[in-house]
């Protein structure tokens, strides 16, 4: 598999680290232990598209949002995850 | 008819005519006292366990494509017990008892040998883990040695002691574990299963969960509506889309593990290694091949393939442990989709709803695992709660911080 | 080795089946060769099949099961029977195949899986058990006794099975792996590779060629071709002198691309130096390349299919296409009667080809009702008879060869005497790249052969690989690819004017076993599997393509059944009553052929499997004689030995130093992460489970790391530079995983904090100054414009200072050793000169270095967790540590550590051990058992996490984790340590043993 790091250009997989499922929402502090559970534990994994954080290790040292699919291991995009949070705002 | 060396001298004599299906390639009935969801070899065992163990016998198992054609049919073959922490150890010690009177059990040579497992460790703080292991197993009532270099260069003469980067400092031993012959377990439990009755259902892909107040009342499938008094869900790599099927998010993330073979060559590898200074482990089958595979690549996956770049990292780790095979050849590779949990460990117990069970979570390590797994579910389905031994796996561990958490790296599951 | 010349020319001069003239073989160049210990000759240009059959040699090895004696059957990778043992001793490699072996001067080579020898085997007497043997026949006994299976019956078939032998000891050859970029990746030098490479080479595209022989041309090498009316060899020449011209055009010759992976990956390895009998010196034996191409031309060509009829398995009997093959190239041929058994017009070339250079064509067997006029002519004009309608039921003849055979027609039986059977069952598309990743091949039912269907991302399939079986076919799709793909690459490709080719008959009826066969009828030769035992498969129930093959083993030999997969699948469908479409194709998966598991490792293997990093002191401390202990990539020094001390000896000698006068130890390898910006406080705060963002300036703090599960992550120490800036330090074990964690809040969690940090681990060498005379030393070095007294630089200080007169310096004074201590820091390049000052200017005070040994029982004097404690099983509370956990601020883990789990009165907590008998030393893994329990898992109360074999308290203690904890101190419980041997009555203390109050740390 290989990556076009938003930085880098296209590398290789094996200059990133793959950290699974991308846009969990961190609870408030305030949250309940049970919003919790579901951010850390519980997974939607799912077949087809799937958006994956990716940190480049052996580049840039950014964290990556990676959309792919997952039973073909397409790539549809890949964007920095700092720039994803911006863009949202 | 029963397999034995009498029944295959009167098959010779009679041209081999008179054999018949391992198992009947059954189509589904209306209606079951429990469906099995998956045919691999934890589907099959819990199968077979419900008939024999508990005189359920209306029961399907629904495979989607044929029998054995996920890991039990693509796996490193081996078989052990070692494992460090409570809820883990007496389960697959029990595993490991049901493997060695698995043949004999189910009239099926599935060539369980018991070669030996050994781990490598390459530090003073890795040995004193694997004392803390192998004590553990002790404790339990399972056989384990730590072995010093010098009988471990007895063992296995051929790994790098002299120019290793990371040397080899001992090793942790168990006699009892070994290798199984992969197919043979999903045939010879399909053929035990269906001997007391069991339909077993192939390409028959289960597309829908229904529910109806919080209980389960059977399945949809390619081949109809089946309804259910219990589901049992044994679907190891696809877990995570059947279970949302009845609207459940899992603590699982589904991963690509690769496994080799090499060509096959006269014996040369008599016992199981695993390198600890890395993540390579190794055998060889009774065929000749070298089985051998490693770490996950670590990405999401449902593709059944790996990367060019994690097989070059495994295969340094194969000759920094054993330069030897620098000449042979890698004949096959393979990916398996893994459901890593997010400790580590798997689950099996019931669910929030109603008549519906899981067994799911097995990370790498679901072969081994089979028989118990599939004798703990059957209880589970049967007494519609989880026997001792795996009430430890249940759901909701999570919730409530009871992990079962052997390597430490947390809810993190390609690292598990 | 290397024979007198005139002896090789004679050995060269005696191929009894080689032809005067003609073939690629190099004449002038005769080398000689050994096959089982006997002298042979050939020619340079041969391979070791081709020169075997110069001489005559048929019988080359035994196959699997039945060992039944087995000659060469093609020319190519899809070899099953010729498999030898190539070299000797460290170099011996099993499982070579003889048709892919390119001849060189001094080869040995030796057939395989026989005992005692190739022609006389014992374990042939595996033939008459046969029909014991079928398939799965193990699955159905062996199982009485239990424990025979490991003892009596498990060695047997162990011994029995395998193939070739392996050396068993270091590969003494060196592999590289390269990676490589290119516009167009051709796959295969047949006539569709080379017009591809050349159009997309035409249009100024960085094309890489590779292919797997060490000659191009594919085919072209093995018919007699005509392009544009003269001798394809020509047309040949010419394409390959200009690919060689163009400047962007590189050829891989003798390259595989064995895999595609995902984005337009590809794995190839090239055999740089298999042709010599030893590689040059810094020469690769092979090269692995790591291809990206944009696009892909797959023109890998087709694979002939044997048929099946009874004993086709005895030697001399061989692909028709291979025939020619041999008579083409090699100028060899292995008989001198040939019978052709052929169901397609592709077997009028062999019998113009045969009839050309003079061999004797004893019939042409075509089992068609209609033989074609392509066949008809054909055998005409060689003069021989053509049989239509008709199959050879039986080759007769034992293992020297062939010597006729059975043929049922139309007009009843006969038998026709001949030592070479040709057949032809068709052509099989080598599309196995095109499914690499997942994509499935589909039915053809026009060449009754598999197709490429949905291709991988950026590839394209070019002439037989898609069943083009036409040379004019070949040409045209490769000229096409070649266009497509350039293009794409945004060159402008032009169609070339394509060449002019004769008609070329092509008619096919697939027959894909003969009813009626006597005796064994083989689908894969290998293996030994017969269309008896895929019946059989089928009566069981193993009928869909994975079944069956997994239960007859099918295409799982070394040749993954290139010659017998598909056949395969139609016995079953014909078997069945079913289609060959809807049973379907196993999976096809990399590699193409085996690959050297070296190749795939490369240079990383033995010293250099990993980096080793080693700190800027090193060499100092190599000097001092110093052994070293591995600490992930690093090396640090363990202890300093005094001539022939063992490491205790040594170790206690330098705690002694530090607890007594001044000792210094390199500690360079603990993370150091440089933080900036005005929000680092706030990340700091979240990051540790303790606040940070109060500290001064000017101070360190210990801090601990969670995970989000609560569960401890790392700890370390912050000490705050300046208002905005901060230096962290990790554990040397989690220094990569802790930057990554803090990149992963501050990109992903909390990109809204104006923060940025740098890990400079490598950027500082740092030593730590430790024992009651370390303010003396120190002193020494810090430039005098910083004050270090007890008031000034107190206990937790931290400052900016400059040493030995101006270098640029960082000073902590932190302690792990428990005595008044401080760790000093300097640029990397200064880190040796530094230790080499420090050392001088200890002298006076008596100064020792100290090593990891040492280090590590100080700590567990003190009590301080570190690695056997921070397991990623422990919380906070579990190691004393509750307190540090803020209950002010948000911060990862905070939530999850309050489940019940963690807060259960029992869960094993941080004390210290002592040995009941002082003499005793403890050992790190024991488990803890009330003193009368039963060692049983129902008992087990925790387990010791550290030990110190020896400490200043004079007796080894240890540190562990056990049930009830603190409530236990004071009692007494067993350290049971059973796979020592070793049971141990221990005392629950306190964890830090040493100065408790903390009095000498902060003197």
């Amino acid at each position: 598999m290989r990556i076009v790091c938003p930085h880098c250009g296209e590398r290789p997989v094996d200059e990133f680290v793959p950290y699974g499922a991308a846009g969990l929402k961190r609870p408030d502090a305030s949250a309940s232990t049970s919003d919790w559970l579901d951010y850390v534990y519980l997974r939607d994994n799912k077949a087809g598209m799937h958006g994956e954080l990716f940190y480049h290790v052996g580049g840039c040292r950014a964290w990556l949002i990676v959309t792919r699919d997952t039973r073909t291991h397409a790539i549809a995009e890949v964007v920095a995850a700092r720039d994803q949070r911006d863009a949202a705002r | 008819m029963r397999y034995s060396v009498f029944s295959l001298l009167a098959q010779a004599l009679n041209g081999q005519k008179g054999w018949k299906p391992a198992w009947r390639d059954a189509s589904p009935k209306d209606e079951y006292d429990v469906v099995i969801v998956g045919g691999g070899g934890h589907g099959l065992a819990t199968a077979h366990y419900l008939a024999k163990e508990h005189g359920i016998t209306n029961v399907a198992v629904l495979e989607k494509s044929t029998i054995g054609s996920g890991n039990v049919g693509r796996n490193t073959t081996i078989i052990r017990s070692n494992y460090l922490l409570p809820g883990n150890t007496p389960f697959y010690e029990w595993s490991l008892k049901l493997w060695e009177g698995l043949e004999q059990d189910i009239n099926y040579n599935a060539m369980v040998s018991q070669r030996g497992v050994l781990n490598l460790y390459h530090s003073d703080a890795q040995r004193d883990a694997f004392a803390r292991r192998g004590n553990a197993m002790r404790l339990n009532g399972v056989d384990a040695e730590l072995l010093d270099r010098a009988a471990v260069r007895k063992l296995v003469p051929y790994l790098d002691y002299d120019n290793a980067r990371f040397p080899v400092h001992g090793g942790l031993l168990q006699r009892r574990g070994g290798t199984v012959r992969h197919d043979a377990v999903a045939w010879g439990y399909a053929r035990a299963a269906d001997q007391r009755g069991v339909d077993i259902c192939q390409n028959c892909e289960v597309t829908n969960i229904r529910v109806e107040n919080g209980r389960v009342i059977g399945v949809d499938t390619t081949k109809g509506f089946v309804r259910a008094k219990k589901i049992g869900l044994a679907a190891a790599g696809n877990s995570s889309r059947v279970a949302a099927m009845a609207g459940l998010r899992l603590p699982i993330e589904s991963h690509v593990l690769q496994a080799f073979v090499s060509e096959g060559v006269k014996p040369l590898i008599d016992t199981v290694v695993t390198f600890g200074a890395g993540h390579f482990y190794i055998n060889q089958s009774d065929k000749g091949g070298l089985v051998f595979g490693g770490d996950l690549d670590g990405y999401n996956s449902y593709a059944q393939r790996g990367a060019l770049p994690h097989v070059e990292h495994l295969l340094e780790e194969g000759m920094a442990l054993m330069p030897m095979l620098g000449r042979l050849r890698v004949l096959r590779s393979w990916g398996g989709i893994m459901d890593m949990s997010m400790d580590g460990s798997p689950i099996i117990g019931t669910t929030p709803i109603d008549g519906l069970y899981l067994n799911a979570g097995w990370c790498y390590g679901g072969f081994k695992a089979t028989p118990a797994s599939g004798w703990c579910f059957a209880h589970t389905i049967a007494r519609g709660e989880p026997h001792v031994l795996n009430a430890p796996y249940r759901l909701n561990r999570f919730d409530t911080g009871h992990l079962i958490d052997e390597k430490g790296a947390g809810a993190t599951p390609n690292l598990h | 080795m290397n024979a007198p010349a005139n002896i090789m020319r004679a050995a060269a001069l005696s191929q009894p089946r080689r032809f005067a003239e003609g073939g690629l073989i190099d004449r002038s160049r005769p080398v000689s060769f050994r096959f089982d210990g006997k002298s042979y000759g050939g020619f340079e240009g041969d391979t070791l099949a081709s020169a075997l059959m110069a001489n005559g040699v048929k019988l080359v090895g035994r196959s699997f099961k039945y060992h039944r004696p087995r000659g060469i059957l093609s020319a190519g990778p899809e070899e099953p029977n010729a498999l030898v043992e190539m070299r000797s001793g460290a170099r011996r490699e099993p499982n070579t195949r003889a048709t892919q072996v390119e001849l060189y001067d001094g080869l040995i080579s030796a057939s395989q899986n026989r005992w005692p020898s190739l022609t006389f085997d014992l374990r042939a007497v595996n033939s008459v058990a046969s029909p014991l043997l079928n398939a799965g026949f193990y699955y159905k006994t062996f199982m009485w006794p239990a424990s025979f299976w490991e003892k009596v019956y498990e060695p047997l078939i162990r011994r029995a099975a395998g193939l070739g032998r392996a050396s068993g000891i270091e590969d003494p050859d060196i592999y590289e792996r390269v990676s490589l970029h290119c516009d167009v990746l051709v796959i295969g030098s047949g006539p569709a590779g080379l017009m591809a490479a050349l159009t997309a080479g035409r249009a100024g595209a960085r094309v890489v060629l590779a292919e797997q022989d060490f000659r191009l041309g594919g085919r072209l090498l093995d018919e007699r071709f005509e392009i544009d009316d003269a001798d394809g060899l020509h047309w040949l020449r010419s394409i390959e002198t200009e690919l060689e011209s163009l400047p962007d055009v590189q050829i891989l010759r003798r390259t595989t691309v064995f895999g595609g992976f995902d984005q337009r990956n590809y794995g190839a390895v090239e055999r740089v130096a298999d042709h010599v009998p030893v590689p040059d010196e810094y020469m690769p034996r092979q090269r692995l390349w790591r291809i990206t191409a944009k696009q892909t031309v797959l023109a890998s060509g087709s694979i002939e299919r044997p048929l099946v009829f009874g004993d086709n398995d005895r030697p001399g009997i061989m692909l028709a296409g291979a025939v020619r093959t041999y008579l083409n190239r090699f100028s060899v041929c292995a008989g001198e009667r040939v019978l052709i058994f052929a169901t397609n017009d592709d077997a009028a070339r062999t019998i113009d080809d045969l009839a050309a250079s003079g061999v004797n064509i004893a019939a042409v067997i075509d089992p068609r009702p209609q033989s074609s006029a392509a066949m008809i002519n054909a055998a005409k004009r060689a003069g021989t008879k053509l049989l239509a309608d008709a199959v050879i039921v039986r080759a007769l003849g034992g293992r020297s060869g062939v010597r006729g055979a059975e043929i049922k027609g139309p007009d009843g039986e006969q038998v026709i005497d001949c030592d070479l059977i040709a057949m032809s069952g068709g052509w099989n598309p080598s599309l196995h790249l095109t499914s690499h990743l997942g994509h499935k091949p589909v039915w053809n039912e026009q060449i009754a052969a598999f197709v490429p269907d949905k291709l991988p991302d950026g590839m394209r399939v070019a002439g037989a690989a898609q069943g083009s079986f036409t040379l004019a076919g070949a040409l045209a799709d490769g000229a096409a690819a070649g266009v497509a793909a350039a293009e794409i690459c945004g060159f402008d490709g032009v169609s070339p004017e394509l060449p002019r080719i004769a008609p070329e008959p092509l008619a096919l009826t697939p027959l894909w076993r003969v009813h009626g066969a006597k005796g064994k009828a083989f689908i894969d030769f290998q293996n030994d599997v017969t269309d008896k035992d895929v019946e059989l498969a089928g009566r069981e129930g193993f009928r869909a393509a994975e079944l069956m093959k997994r239960y007859t083993t099918l295409g799982m030999a070394t040749d993954q059944g290139k010659t017998a997969n598909v056949t395969g699948l139609a016995v079953m469908a014909e078997i069945t009553g079913s289609d060959i479409g809807k049973i379907g194709t196993t999976t096809f998966r990399p590699p193409f052929t085996p690959v050297a598991i070296g190749a795939f490792a490369g240079h990383s293997r033995g010293k250099y499997f990993r980096p080793t990093r080693l700190t800027p002191m090193h060499d100092w401390a190599a000097e001092q004689g110093a052994v070293f202990v591995e600490a992930g990539a690093w090396l640090r020094a363990q202890y300093f030995p005094n001539r022939n001390d063992d490491w205790l000896t040594a170790a206690i000698r330098e705690v002694k130093a530090v607890r007594e006068r001044v000792g210094v130890c390199d500690v360079s390898t603990l993370g150091k992460i440089d933080v900036q910006g005005p929000d680092a406080g706030i990340l700091l705060d979240r990051l540790y489970c303790n606040t940070m963002s109060t500290l001064p300036v000017g101070k360190v703090r210990y801090g601990l790391m969670l995970r989000d599960d609560g569960l401890i992550m790392d700890d370390g120490t912050a000490a705050r530079l300046a208002d905005d800036r901060w230096l962290v330090t990790t554990t040397t074990a989690n220094a990569t995983k802790v930057m990554q964690h803090m990149d992963y809040c501050a990109q992903v969690l909390w990109p809204e904090l104006d923060v940025q940090f740098v890990a400079v681990t490598e950027q500082w060498a740092q030593v730590s100054v430790a024992g009651p005379r370390s303010r003396d030393v120190l002193r020494k070095l810090v430039d005098a414009s910083t004050g270090i007294s007890n008031e000034v630089f107190p206990y937790m200080a931290a400052a900016d200072v400059t040493v030995c007169g101006g270098v640029k310096a960082r000073l902590f004074r932190i302690s792990f050793s428990g005595e008044l201590a401080y760790e000093l820091a300097v640029p990397a390049r200064y880190g040796d000169a530094l230790i080499r000052r420090v050392m001088h200017e200890g002298a006076a005070e008596g100064i020792a270095p100290y090593g990891t040994e040492a280090l590590s029982i100080m700590r567990i004097e003190k009590g301080h967790a570190a690695g056997g404690e921070l397991i990623g099983q422990t919380t906070a509370r579990d190691l004393g540590l509750a307190k540090m956990m803020s209950s002010k601020k948000d911060y990862v883990g905070r939530v999850l550590v309050q489940r019940p789990a963690f807060l259960e009165q029992d869960r094993p907590s941080l004390v210290g051990f002592r040995p009941v008998d002082r003499n005793q030393r403890l050992s790190a893994g024991a488990h803890f058992l009330e003193v009368s329990a039963k060692p049983v898992i129902e008992n087990d109360l925790g387990h010791m996490t550290s030990v110190a074999a020896w400490s200043t308290l004079g007796h080894s203690v240890g540190l562990g984790l056990l049930a009830g904890g603190a409530d236990r101190i004071g009692s007494i419980v067993i350290a049971h340590d059973p796979v020592r041997r070793r049971d141990i009555p221990v005392e629950v203390c306190h964890p830090v043993f040493y100065d408790p109050k903390g009095e000498k740390l902060r003197a």
